[in-house]
């Protein structure tokens, strides 16, 4: 659990972050979005003391961050920074290898894991552990600093826009590749970006900011269906809400008895995805399958009605 | 098209370099002794005809193959044979020219000589760029032109010339100056690196201290180095007498210690300063991300910016020690030794001889230092084995 309690920090006479309270579930995702400069990245390099708070407090599992070395809580806390920040002068298995080193992890042990780590990345291991930083592509390279930070085993994983430089292709993979991760090990994560779509996609919470304020802490859904400030609203764009919304829920909370014509989806589509279908397949309804069985149907009218508003 | 022959552009320069070697200077000088002027003599005066016009076929078709526009290993090689060609042969004309019996007479190479070798080094210097060698590959090259040298010289060839006359005057004290001169110029380096670098790092650390400490080494870069010996001698000599030991391990107002001192502080600007270069160009993510995975500021210094900020380093490494290794000659004046001893004995006695016994030797060094901190530079900057 991180406790951010009465954050603030202040730049001369500016409030970069302003008084900030939330607090994080452990095994959750939380995502800080907001536009840039809005204080994102200050917000996060104070909980591993990157940055120290003006005034605040902020608690992890109920210590205090202060209570221990700065260095020695930055190596419990993985810490992918905007841009990858490798190491240019070692290979990616000595710049994924260095917190286990830090952290006096014998050699076995640190190869398993580096080697681990890249297969679970898709990254070759005897192709890409030898190679410098400058020897992959800028994708590889945001990979390679997200192992880096998961190296080893970190409860916590701060990670500052972490799939910027990401192709939509690659940025979908990476963002099932850390769901997938983050179910995995049950680390708690804390993400920034400046993508609505991503947040919602990644986040069990999502924490807006807006010129150091936080401005909303809550659910997706909370988020899409009452967003506090119209700042928000601009932020979440009205002309995708009930998409954004839709994309919230799986097929199988959707579904209606009956049958229909055409190809099944699968129970486990978003349903935005089915609604995208339909319309584009020119049909009223479609079949719905599960595990390979037939399981129902979804409409057209039956999705419209969960895309409007909630009362 | 045109019909005509298009011709390397450096291989004209070569051509006309090696043309007024040939034909408008002398090839080697004979003088009757050590100190009166000499007599200049052509490549067939110098050489006996079978020699001349051995050397005279070489030289062209080497200057050519310079001329048209070869494949690089031929170019290379040319010039290889054409510079074969002249170092052995000068040690003939020694030979020809003295003689028999004759202790007295000197020859030594001429304008002539010296400007063939120009030409064919630029043509074998070009070569070897274009080749684009690797560092490694630059060094074996240094050793073995070194190799060569090392073997003319012991086969006794070039026993006739006059410098190597000189050196068989001088044999004893000509090791021992090397000796002194080489001490002087790595052990001020030494000195000039283990201070140096530390504070580098804490003018980079402490950018108050930075400007203050780089302009006052800035200022005594600018003292001509007489000028610093003679500031030197008050200190040095208070030190001497006043701190117990200081005498004793051989600090004086002259000699030795105000040397080895002034090429220490003049090592220290450059050092120092590509310290601090090097460091202030340590890519800010990195040390970043240095301090997000929880680096220590001393495992921060040592294992992210001191690798990255080495070569840099390692360049104000290089000017240090081919600069020192040129200064180290002014010592003699101080009576410092080192092979400036050479050189201002042979001025004192007009022998020039005598002055480039000490010159050439100095030079060689230099140019080898430069060579091989170059090739170190180049094999730490690539990503090379030097990570922890
Ligand atoms: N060390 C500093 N000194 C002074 N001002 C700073 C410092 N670091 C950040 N700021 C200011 O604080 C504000 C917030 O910066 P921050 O990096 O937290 O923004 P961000 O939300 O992460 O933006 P982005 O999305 O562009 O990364 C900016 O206006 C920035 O100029
Ligand atoms: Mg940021």
């Amino acid at each position: 659990m991180i406790e951010i309690e009465h954050i603030t920090k202040r730049y001369g006479d500016a409030d970069v972050v302003s008084d900030v309270s939330f607090v994080v579930q452990p095994r959750t995702v939380t995502v800080i979005v907001g536009t840039s400069g809005s204080g994102k990245t200050t917000l996060l390099r104070m909980i591993n003391r990157l940055v120290e708070p003006t005034s605040g407090a902020i608690k992890l599992d109920g210590r205090d961050n202060r209570a221990v070395p700065a260095y020695e809580l930055r190596r419990h806390i993985g810490y992918a920074i905007q841009g990858h920040g490798l190491f240019p002068h070692r290979t990616v298995a000595q710049n994924i290898a260095t917190v286990p080193g830090l952290l006096g992890w014998d050699n076995t042990r640190t190869d398993t894991r580096v080697n681990e780590l890249l297969s679970l990345f898709q990254l070759d291991p005897a192709t890409f552990g030898p190679r410098y930083p400058h020897e992959l592509s800028g994708g590889q390279q945001q990979r390679v600093g997200v192992a880096r930070a998961l190296a080893a085993e970190p409860n916590v994983l701060l990670m500052d826009e972490p799939f910027g430089a990401l192709d939509p292709v690659i940025r979908a993979k990476a963002q099932e590749d850390l769901l997938a991760i983050q179910k995995r090990f049950g680390t708690t994560i804390i993400l920034v970006t400046h993508d609505m779509e991503e947040a919602i996609h990644l986040g069990d919470r999502i924490a807006v900011m807006d010129e150091g304020r936080l401005i909303q802490y809550a659910t997706p859904a909370e988020i899409l269906a009452r967003p506090a400030t119209p700042f928000v609203e601009t932020l979440i764009g009205t002309g995708d809400r009930p998409f954004r919304f839709l994309s919230l829920n799986e097929v199988g909370e959707a579904v209606e008895p009956g049958t229909a014509e055409g190809e099944a989806l699968p129970a486990s589509a978003t349903q935005r995805d089915a609604l995208a279908e339909l319309l584009w397949s020119g049909r009223t309804a479609l079949p719905v399958e599960a595990d390979g069985k037939p399981i129902g149907r979804v409409t057209v009218e039956g999705l419209i009605r969960r895309a409007a508003r909630p009362a | 098209m045109s019909g005509r022959i298009a011709f390397d552009k450096l291989g004209v320069v070569i051509a006309a370099i090696a043309a007024c070697g040939v034909f408008l200077a002398p090839f080697a000088t004979f003088r009757a002794n050590r100190i009166v002027p000499g007599d200049a003599k052509t490549i067939f005066e110098a050489l006996p005809s079978w020699a001349a016009m051995t050397l005279l076929i070489v030289l062209a078709a080497a200057t050519i193959i310079a001329l048209l526009r070869l494949a690089l290993p031929w170019r290379l090689a040319a010039s290889m044979a054409a510079l074969a060609a002249l170092l052995l042969l000068i040690g003939l004309a020694a030979n020809h020219l003295t003689p028999p019996g004759n202790t007295y007479a000197r020859v030594s190479p001429a304008s002539g000589f010296w400007l063939l070798n120009f030409a064919f080094v630029l043509l074998a210097a070009d070569s070897l760029t274009r080749l684009r060698l690797g560092p490694v590959a630059r060094i074996a090259v240094l050793a073995a032109a070194a190799l060569a040298v090392a073997a003319i010289l012991y086969s006794g060839s070039w026993n006739g010339l006059s410098i190597l006359k000189e050196y068989a005057n001088r044999a004893d004290s000509f090791w021992a100056e090397a000796a002194k001169h080489v001490t002087l110029a790595i052990g001020s380096l030494a000195a000039a690196v283990a201070a140096g670098i530390p504070l580098g790092i804490l003018c980079h650390r402490v950018p108050a201290l930075r400007d203050a400490v780089l302009n006052v080494l800035n200022i005594i870069q600018t003292i001509p180095s007489i000028a610093l010996f003679g500031i030197l001698i008050a200190p040095l000599g208070w030190i001497a007498i006043h701190v117990p030991g200081a005498a004793a391990i051989g600090i004086r107002g002259i000699g030795t210690a105000p040397a080895f001192v002034a090429l220490f502080l003049y090592s220290l600007l450059p050092v120092v300063a590509n310290t601090v270069v090097g460091l202030a160009g340590v890519p800010a993510a990195a040390n970043d991300a240095a301090r997000g995975v929880g680096m220590t500021a001393s495992q921060r210094l040592f294992k992210i910016e001191f690798p990255l900020a080495f070569p840099v380093i390692l360049t104000g490494i290089r000017i240090v020690l081919v600069q020192n290794i040129g200064l180290a000659t002014i010592a003699a004046l101080i009576g410092g030794g080192g092979f400036g001893v050479f050189v201002f004995q042979g001025i004192g006695q007009t022998a020039m001889d005598l002055v480039l016994l000490g010159a050439v030797p100095t030079v060689a060094l230099a140019f080898a230092a430069a060579v091989i901190l170059d090739a170190a530079t180049e094999l730490s900057a690539s990503n090379g084995a030097r990570t922890a």
